[in-house]
């Protein structure tokens, strides 16, 4: 069956962000002959449509107002995006946006929403949305027989869209009013390479017991390079008092899908793995060999974290 | 100020995986045996939240939960902690839902009660981790919400907020009544007292059902649900680590970064 899909993308830097050339990929997959569009908010938007690969049609307003987003701002604009495109499937991200959007548009458009799906796939002309439950212990597949299906998708779950921009650009209405006033923003004090954009991240838990422990874990992350390398956390570790929040890793803290995870002194709690079980090959050193973590690593190495984390240090060094 | 917090019974979410299983006949989580359901962690934070306005500004505090008899545990222990009043929605016609039916039912009792200024959610129930009852209560009742807070106060007019982004934090400010989700950055719920416990399970429980609430039974539960649960699994682990050989430390991490170049990872 065909599908008009309508992505609700957010902008980068005045440039689609890469989640939304994730969403325009997965739309591109599952259109089968119907209209794939976009809708971009924000100083800058009808440029960017240019630049959003796989949509055919871009639903935009350039008002600066969007810039900071206000869930009654942006659900007003994106009712009006899915009326005027006759989208029946609608893809948010599971960002702020889409944490916001989707539930209230599924609510305002007499339909449902699936929450952080990580597959959309056509099975037979129906849509099945996947998506984790039960703190990653399990993976549900829901349909939903009311339209549009709106779906809420995690960061790296399709490839990203190739081809040309929009080549049609429909104005939507500037920013309208919302009850909740945004007052300001507080950037967390975010030093060097962002966990969700590193290629290599090392993780440390409760096992390394104190704040001490987890500087072995920043000189085992330098060591592999600081360019390339960031440093997570399990809650637990976070709990300690060994990482800021913003380093968590796991559901709710944030999810990575680094080439390579390497995780010392945590056990692999579903809620942990939640975040990071995307991760291309994961790397344990844990000393307690049935720690649930090693049904996840690749490689494990069952030992005593003070002894294996200098030695891997060293040995990274030389490389 | 009268706050209705939202609190939600579930599997115990700390179970160990290995006594994680599902019933694939019925999509259903099978309860592992000797762990007892818990009141979902997001959900006593959501009730902490609303006790300190409440100790702040004054007023009272409902707790309302909608589940089986067994949810009456998840109640009492919101009363222990300090809230005033307990409602259980139970009736056959609830069972099975999705967030829609359930956001639709907790709003229709919240508008029973008349007089609510704010309603407190969890983030999102630790069981499906579907983080939208909040805002669809919200909607339900025509509310602004703010989701995912780390703190909350009372102004003159509203509500001032502190909510986690992923990149930091944002403050709004919402007029009354309004919606709030309450999330883990908000701190641990406080431990109620062995006195408290045990006033608490001397409180009579409101149970109210469909009927009750002026709800077609028919528009409720699995029969109103609009996310259809074709399938819930168990997804398959890669299985198999290999664990790295080696007499030391030393040779253990080089023999693993050989590994990792042959991978081509580092
Ligand atoms: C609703 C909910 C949400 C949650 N969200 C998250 C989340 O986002 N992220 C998260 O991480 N957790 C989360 N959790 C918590 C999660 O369930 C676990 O409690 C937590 O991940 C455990 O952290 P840990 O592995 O560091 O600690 P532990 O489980 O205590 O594991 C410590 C490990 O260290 C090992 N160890 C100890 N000493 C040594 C040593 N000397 N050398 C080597 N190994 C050693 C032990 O063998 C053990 O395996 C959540 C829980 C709930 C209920
Ligand atoms: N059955 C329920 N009874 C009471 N509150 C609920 C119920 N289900 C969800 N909630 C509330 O809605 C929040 C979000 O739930 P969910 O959208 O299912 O993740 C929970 O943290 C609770 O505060």
């Amino acid at each position: 069956m065909a599908n008009n899909i309508l992505v609700v993308g957010e902008l980068e830097g005045g440039a689609p962000s890469p989640t939304t050339l994730e969403l325009l990929g997965g739309a591109q997959g599952l259109a089968a002959g119907g209209a794939v569009s976009v809708m971009l908010l924000g100083a800058g938007a009808s440029g960017a449509a240019a630049q959003a690969a796989g949509a055919a049609k871009a639903f935009v307003s350039d008002d600066a107002a969007y810039d900071t987003f206000n869930g009654e701002q942006w659900l007003t604009a994106a009712q009006s995006a899915v009326e005027q495109s006759g989208a029946n499937v609608v893809l948010v991200a599971q960002s702020v946006v889409g944490r916001e959007v989707g539930p209230r548009l599924a609510s305002r458009l007499n339909t449902a929403v699936a929450m952080d799906c990580v597959s959309v796939a056509d099975a037979g002309g129906t849509l099945q949305f996947t998506r984790p439950c039960y703190g990653g212990n399990a993976l549900a597949t829901y349909t939903i027989a009311t339209s549009p299906a709106i779906a809420t998708v995690r960061a790296k779950s399709f490839e990203p869209a190739s081809g040309g921009g929009a080549g049609e650009v429909v104005q939507l209405a500037g920013a309208g009013a919302s009850r909740v006033a945004v007052l300001g923003k507080e950037k967390a004090e975010a030093t060097g390479l962002q966990i969700q954009d590193a290629k290599v991240v090392v993780s440390g838990g409760r096992g390394l017991g104190a704040p001490e422990g987890f500087q072995q874990i920043e000189a085992l992350a330098s060591a592999i390079g600081s360019d390339k390398a960031a440093v997570g956390a399990s809650r637990a570790a976070v709990d300690l008092g060994c990482s800021p929040p913003s380093q968590q890793v796991g559901l709710t803290g944030k999810v990575v899908t680094p080439d390579l995870y390497i995780a010392v002194a945590i056990s692999g709690a579903s809620q942990h793995m939640a975040g990071c079980s995307g991760s291309k090959v994961i790397v344990a050193v844990n000393r307690d060999k049935d720690a649930n973590i090693f049904s996840f690593a690749k490689y494990g190495i069952v030992g005593d974290w003070k002894a294996v984390v200098p030695a891997l240090i060293e040995e990274f060094k030389k490389v | 100020m009268h706050i209705v917090v939202c609190a939600k019974q579930i599997p115990d979410p700390e179970t160990p995986p290995s006594a994680f299983k599902i019933d694939a006949a019925t999509n259903k989580v099978i309860p592992a045996a000797g762990i007892s359901p818990v009141l979902s962690q997001f959900d006593g934070i959501a009730a902490e939240a609303a006790l300190r306005l409440k100790e702040a500004k004054g007023g009272k505090v409902t707790v309302i939960s909608l589940g089986a008899e067994s949810a009456q545990a998840a109640i009492k222990q919101v009363l222990a902690m300090g809230a005033d009043e307990g409602v259980l929605l139970k009736d056959a016609a609830f069972d099975d839902g999705d967030s829609y039916t359930t956001a639709r039912t907790l709003a229709e009792a919240i508008k029973k009660l008349g007089d609510v200024d704010a309603v407190f959610c969890g983030r999102q129930a630790a069981d499906w981790d579907m983080g939208q009852v909040g805002l669809l209560i919200a909607e339900e009742l025509g509310w602004p919400a703010a989701i995912i807070a780390k703190g909350v106060e009372a102004t003159d007019t509203g509500l001032k907020i502190q909510r986690v982004l992923a990149d930091g934090f944002e403050t709004v400010e919402a007029p009354l009544p309004a919606v709030v989700t309450v999330s883990n950055e908000f701190g641990e719920p406080r431990y109620p007292k062995l006195p408290q416990i045990m006033a608490a399970a001397k409180k009579t429980v409101t149970a109210w059902g469909a009927g009750d609430l002026g709800l077609d039974p028919g528009s409720v539960g699995k029969a109103g649900a609009r996310l259809q649960l074709q399938k819930l699994f168990i997804p398959e682990k890669s299985g198999r680590v290999e664990l790295i050989e080696g007499d030391t430390p030393q040779e253990q991490a080089s023999n693993l970064i050989k590994k990792l170049q042959a991978d081509k990872l580092i």
